[in-house]
């Protein structure tokens, strides 16, 4: 039997209630998260960025990538984002770029979940307990966040432009999260 | 009364195609949509309200809005709130009023209604959709700015719409249009706001159409522009309460707006201009106008002209000294404004139309910090200075009359659009609209109040000033003579102006009366009293949003948490976290449950879900020197792959956190803390390396989450290890106790697995990624089978550690508490500095009689003292003359003891360890025990079972 | 509700912070040898002064930095914010 078979994920129960929410929602589980810490000025920084193929954006607040994609989370702070799976290459890459350099490379893929929300009432469905200003003008594709949702700290990421987001949270919050945003989606408001 | 029998048959800004039905105290009325419940009760004839709540007197509808103090309902309707003024309330099919006198009643079991929250951030937020602030929401969104404007009514135009210009209205309706047509626009109809905090943050009520429907808009805006208009003001004499006594304003709104007779007969009395279009609208109305009574000398000749024209006598120099009647106005006493004060004349009438001029509706501008300054030709507080980013505009500062409205309000947009970086691009307003005449308005001469004939103030108890807390002039009198001065004081003494009208129709009257009690001039001198949020009655679950019912509080479960639900787990609530508290079997309560489980773990083997414990990572070449730093004892020389338990102290020397930390390799170590205090030992490693230590080289990272713990503690726990992990050599000497081994579950988990021991007897704690949490602890159940492992909780977690004298930070330490206290001594470093260390040779901390962790066994062996229990000496006397009874300390911790066969607790005692061997006493229930004060450990001193 | 800027993120509300009270205020470079009274001073004493004052606040749920920043006690005004090991602006 396979690890990754006996894995379970923090909303994997919730999946029939986000399909009648007349939401685009979901939980997308299992993606792979990589904690990097390292000096932004440092070669290290660049060398972890050409060995994972997204460079480590020095923007605050901003993504570099796609499907693998480096999110902004501290001047010294990255997570590295990946499909499921990719978590081993990702550590060993960027553990390897690094070197002797200090820094530090921490596989932190099941501390987080992450939902998915997409579709003209994403951005209103979210202005109902984020105080971020997610206007386009302000914050669009490739803008991430660390800030709150309700009471629940989460990372908040806009991927695409329907807009999607995704809000990563930790796995102990993840039931919370859902709550607040099925309760948010089903508003008359 | 006929059904709408003082409903004009046309105009109006009603809807006569959509007839409404309701009824007022049982009382079945007609309406249309565009009504509230006030104005359908004017056109049904109802022109008394409640009797007011303290003198029970007469009250009719004052007003046309939420300055209304009289006129307030009851909706029998789900989700109402449980008082509203009728001015406010949008009239709709079947609605069941009830007036009220002034105090509603909560609903104890209010249904679920439609409350929601969002936040919104604008480039410019407008206030108030008057020709003001629609001039002004204009003008800023003409340049792509990102406008908000607010405004509390169903319909735009603010003022515009009690009048009856239909120019003006078109220019409004247009305005309306246009805007709503603007990408960036965001109008919302039917919102008020009620609160004005630091850095233009603004809360707004938004009213749905039904009762149950309400939002609750958080605002952040780069520029405010406030258009929130003025208040009509009443003037001050004898019967002024009676109903039939109106704002001349409202009238004008009943009979232009809503199509509605507020009377039949009425006397028009004003100091100023603007009630000269009341009269006219209401003789246009069909209203039998008697007399304007006008307190100036010489009131403008145009309207007088006008007022002559439409038949309206004008007593100039006069003022209204009594209103009579007895359930209503019947008759108005008008007197020479000059003394002596002789009676003019006596006029017959059911409508006296009141205005005592405006006062400028600056409540959100002196939320804001703004500074008001007083006007004497105005005579009113005017906006001077502003705190914030923002603009007032249009009659909110004084600005009266449309075009001057407009021009303010289009003046207010451009430069808050600008400040925001949209320059409006230089288009003036419709053609025509702008350069449209005004008159002048002419001077006014104020009346606060218009003195009785005869007694003293003290007296005047038919003079009103606050009609909501019925509240008079002998009031305010009477606050002067008990040395009250200021309007501060006065309000406080006299309640004026703490209704739910929040004093829009009493507040700057009071200050008036009180000036005139004094001798003084005017106003000015006096000051306001201070402008508060909320500025409408707003209720608490509006505030509260979402966050009710399971909302209320995030609550934190681990991924093991189907298991302990499926095992009928028992959950406490530790911190956001639900943990498991003890499993009870079939028949069994707490106390059996936890005695059992205690005896599988001294016995046989039992498991614990032990995620929720913080979880740090440092990695660096200086993790060790930074470890040494922080806890009281070394980790620098700890060897790799070895755990060691370590006490973390604040700089005052007080026990702040505990928990392992285990060296992974050269540069990584990891450590566990308290469950509760996860996230704020890491706030403490970032603090240091970030703001003190910046030299040293070593990164901390959470990774509570990535990781899930399962416990397997007991004699038995090393066949279960040795079952789960085939790959792993388990013997003492192969994996010996404060040891830590990489390995691979049986099923494929790869796994970190260290020999901890929180009980004292053999342990392990099983580590592996969050999301194999649960299948760890199956697997863990499934090989524990064969030796009967048994899931248990954390009570008795709680009584294995103590059993063992170990304390729980949190518990037996309150922050008042060093290691030294807690016995520790042996953890506390000599050679090394750590933070705190200094601390702990204070004179306060190093006294011999602090308190300090002592064990306690209560005599009677089946006694369990309550925790938090104070603690007293044998002999101490506990007779009331001998009060207060000195304390010596508290029980922290106590439980019934599975392995002693008895209670025990742990306590913090003054001197404690000099008074082992001693008795103490402490109340349990109704009686004064005595126990036995031990040393803090009670199970196994020696240590021997935790290699098994 | 104060509206502080994160020297990264920018503009945060106040719920994302942590106060951490009064800055600039160093740890002893010789807690040893720091006599009773100027150890209860570095403890316990901190300024109040009505006006500008410089504090420390850490973006707790955001990049969780540790930042200075001047506010108007008077007001709530924030003057400035700067990085930690950047001088206080004048
Ligand atoms: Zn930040």
């Amino acid at each position: 039997m396979t690890a990754s078979l006996l894995r379970t994920s923090p909303l994997g129960e919730r999946e029939a209630e986000f399909a009648a929410s007349g939401m685009d929602i979901r939980e997308a589980g299992f993606r792979a998260m990589v904690n990097v810490r390292v000096d932004s000025a440092s070669a290290a920084a660049d060398a972890i960025g050409i060995a994972l193929g997204v460079p480590l954006p020095v923007v605050p607040n901003t993504v570099c990538g796609g499907e693998r994609a480096a999110v902004w989370l501290g001047p010294d702070e990255w997570l590295i984002y990946g499909a499921d799976g990719d978590t081993p290459r990702i550590t060993a890459l960027a553990t390897e770029a690094l070197g002797p350099v200090s820094g530090s490379v921490l596989d932190l893929s099941a501390n987080r979940t992450t939902i998915e929300i997409s579709g003209a009432r994403a951005r209103e469905v979210l202005a109902k307990g984020c105080a971020l200003d997610l206007h386009p003008r302000v914050f669009g594709e490739g803008h991430c966040a660390q800030t709150l949702i309700g009471k629940t700290q989460v990372l908040l990421w806009q991927y695409g432009n329907a807009p999607d987001y995704r809000i990563l949270v930790r796995a102990s919050f993840a039931n919370y999260l859902a709550d607040w945003l099925l309760d948010a989606a089903a508003s008359g408001w | 009364m006929t059904a709408n029998s003082e409903r004009l048959p046309e105009g109006g800004r009603i809807d006569r195609t959509k007839p409404l039905r309701a009824t007022v105290d049982g009382i079945e009325i007609l309406g249309y949509r565009g009504d509230t419940v006030a104005s359908a009760m004017l056109a049904n004839g109802i022109r008394t309200v409640a009797p007011s709540l303290y003198r029970s007197r007469p009250r009719g509808i004052l007003g046309a809005g939420n300055e209304e103090p009289n006129a307030l309902v009851r909706v029998e309707r789900r989700g109402s709130s449980p008082m509203l003024p009728a001015t406010t309330v949008e009239l709709t099919e079947g609605l069941p009023v009830h007036t009220l006198s002034g105090i509603g009643a909560l609903e104890p079991n209010s249904e679920a209604k439609d409350l929601d929250t969002r936040f919104a951030h604008t480039d410019v937020l407008v206030v108030g959709g008057g020709p003001t602030g629609l001039a002004a929401a204009l003008a800023a969104s003409e340049g792509d700015a990102r406008v908000l404007l607010l405004d509390d009514q169903p319909e735009l135009g603010g003022a515009l719409l009690r009048g009856t210009d239909a120019e003006l209205l078109d220019w409004a309706g247009g305005a309306a249009e246009l805007l709503r047509a603007r990408p960036e626009v965001t109008v919302v109809s039917r919102c008020t706001a009620f609160g004005y905090y630091d850095e233009n943050y603004l809360l707004a009520v938004e009213r749905g159409e039904t009762l149950d429907r309400q939002r609750l808009w958080k605002i952040r805006a780069h520029h405010v522009v406030l258009a929130t208009g003025a208040n009509e003001r009443p003037i001050v004499f004898a019967g002024n309460d009676l109903p039939g006594v109106m704002l001349a304003d409202a009238t004008r709104a009943y009979v232009n707006r809503y199509a509605a007779l507020p009377g039949s007969e009425a006397v028009i009395a004003t100091t100023n201009d603007t009630a000269y279009e009341a009269a006219l609208d209401l003789a246009a109305a069909g209203v039998s106008v008697r007399a304007i009574v006008d307190s100036r000398a010489e009131p403008p000749e145009d309207l007088a002209a006008m007022a002559c024209q439409a038949g309206i006598e004008v007593l100039a120099d006069c003022v209204v000294a009594e209103a009579t009647g007895t359930d209503s106005v019947a008759a108005v006493r008008i007197v020479r404004f000059e003394q002596p004060r002789r009676t003019v004349r006596t006029i017959r009438a059911d409508l006296l139309a009141v205005s005592g001029g405006w006062s400028p509706d600056v409540g959100l501008f002196s939320q804001s910090g703004g500074k008001l300054r007083w006007n004497e030709t105005l005579a009113a507080f005017l906006p001077e200075h502003s705190r914030q980013r923002q603009h007032i505009a249009g009659a909110a500062r004084g600005r009266y009359g449309f075009a001057r409205c407009v021009a303010d309000g289009r003046f207010a947009g451009v430069s808050a659009a600008e400040s925001c970086g949209y320059p409006a691009p230089d288009s003036p307003l419709r053609p025509g609209i702008s350069e449209r005449a005004t008159r002048v308005e002419t001077e006014q001469r104020p009346v606060w109040i218009v003195p009785a004939e005869t007694g003293k103030p003290a007296e005047w108890r038919e003079h009103f000033v606050d009609l909501q807390r019925d509240a008079t002039v002998a009031d305010i009198a009477r606050a002067c003579g008990a040395g009250m001065r200021s309007p501060e004081h006065i309000k406080r003494y006299t309640t004026i102006g703490t209704g739910s009208d929040q004093g829009r129709t009493s507040g700057l009257t009071a200050v008036g009366v009180l000036a005139w009690l004094r001798g003084m001039g005017s106003p000015g001198a006096l000051g306001t009293t201070s402008f508060r949020a909320p500025a409408v009655p707003v209720s608490f679950e509006l505030l509260a949003g979402r966050d009710t019912g399971k909302l209320l509080d995030p609550v934190r479960t681990t991924p093991i948490h189907p298991a302990h639900r499926e095992l009928g787990a028992e959950f406490e609530n530790v911190g956001q976290w639900k943990r498991p508290w003890y499993y009870a079997r079939e028949g069994e309560g707490m106390h059996e449950a936890v005695l059992r489980e205690c005896a599988a773990a001294r016995t046989g083997v039992a498991m614990m879900d032990a995620s929720t414990l913080g979880k740090i990572d440092l990695i660096g070449p200086d993790a060790g020197e930074f470890l040494n730093r922080l806890y009281t004892n070394g980790f620098k020389k700890l060897a790799i792959g070895s755990a060691r338990y370590g006490v973390m102290c604040g700089c005052d020397g007080m026990v702040f956190d505990d928990g392992v930390v285990l060296r992974l390799s050269e540069n990584h170590y990891t450590l566990t803390t308290t469950t509760g205090g996860a996230a704020g030992v890491l706030d403490w490693f970032e603090e240091w390396l970030q703001t003190e230590w910046i030299e040293l080289d070593v990164w901390a990272t959470s990774v509570t989450e990535q990781w899930s713990t399962v416990a397997v503690v007991g004699p038995r726990s090393r066949e279960v290890i040795g079952a789960i992990a085939p790959e792993l050599a388990v013997s003492n000497a192969e994996f010996p106790f404060m040891t830590v081994r990489e390995t691979v579950l049986g099923n494929g988990i790869p796994a970190r697995i260290v020999r901890v021991s929180f009980s004292g007897e053999l342990a392990y704690e099983v580590n592996v990624a969050n999301w194999h949490g649960l299948a760890a602890w199956r697997e863990i159940e499934r090989a524990g089978a064969g030796f009967g492992i048994t899931p248990y909780g954390t009570e008795t977690m709680h009584v294995l550690r103590a059993e063992k004298g170990f304390p729980i930070v949190g518990q037996d330490t309150d922050g008042t508490v060093t290691p030294i206290d807690l016995g520790m001594d042996w953890i506390v470093s000599k050679r090394k500095d750590f933070i705190g260390k200094r601390s702990l040779s204070r004179p306060d901390t190093a006294r011999a009689d602090r308190k300090q962790l002592v064990g306690l066994l209560p005599d009677e062996h089946g006694t369990l003292i309550p925790e938090g229990s104070q603690l007293i000496g044998e002999h101490t006397p506990v007779t009331p003359e001998v009060a207060p009874v000195p304390m010596l300390g508290h029980v922290t911790s106590s439980y019934h003891s599975a392995a002693l066969g008895r209670t025990f607790a742990l306590a913090l005692l003054r001197s404690g360890r000099e008074r082992i061997g001693q008795t103490v006493r402490t109340p349990v229930g109704d009686r004064l025990v005595s126990a036995t004060v031990t040393e803090p450990i009670f199970y196994d001193k020696e240590g021997a079972r935790r290699d098994g | 509700m104060l509206l502080i800027e994160c020297p990264w993120c920018g503009q945060r509300e106040e719920t994302e912070f942590r106060y951490g009270g009064q800055a600039h205020v160093d740890y002893p470079s010789a807690p040893a040898e720091t006599g009773d009274t100027e150890w209860a001073e570095f403890l316990f004493y901190r300024d109040n002064p009505a006006g500008p004052f410089a504090e420390r606040w850490m973006h707790a749920a955001g990049c969780r930095r540790w930042f200075n920043a001047v506010r108007d006690t008077r007001t709530n005004e924030f003057l400035g914010v700067y990085r930690i090991g950047e001088g206080q602006p004048a």
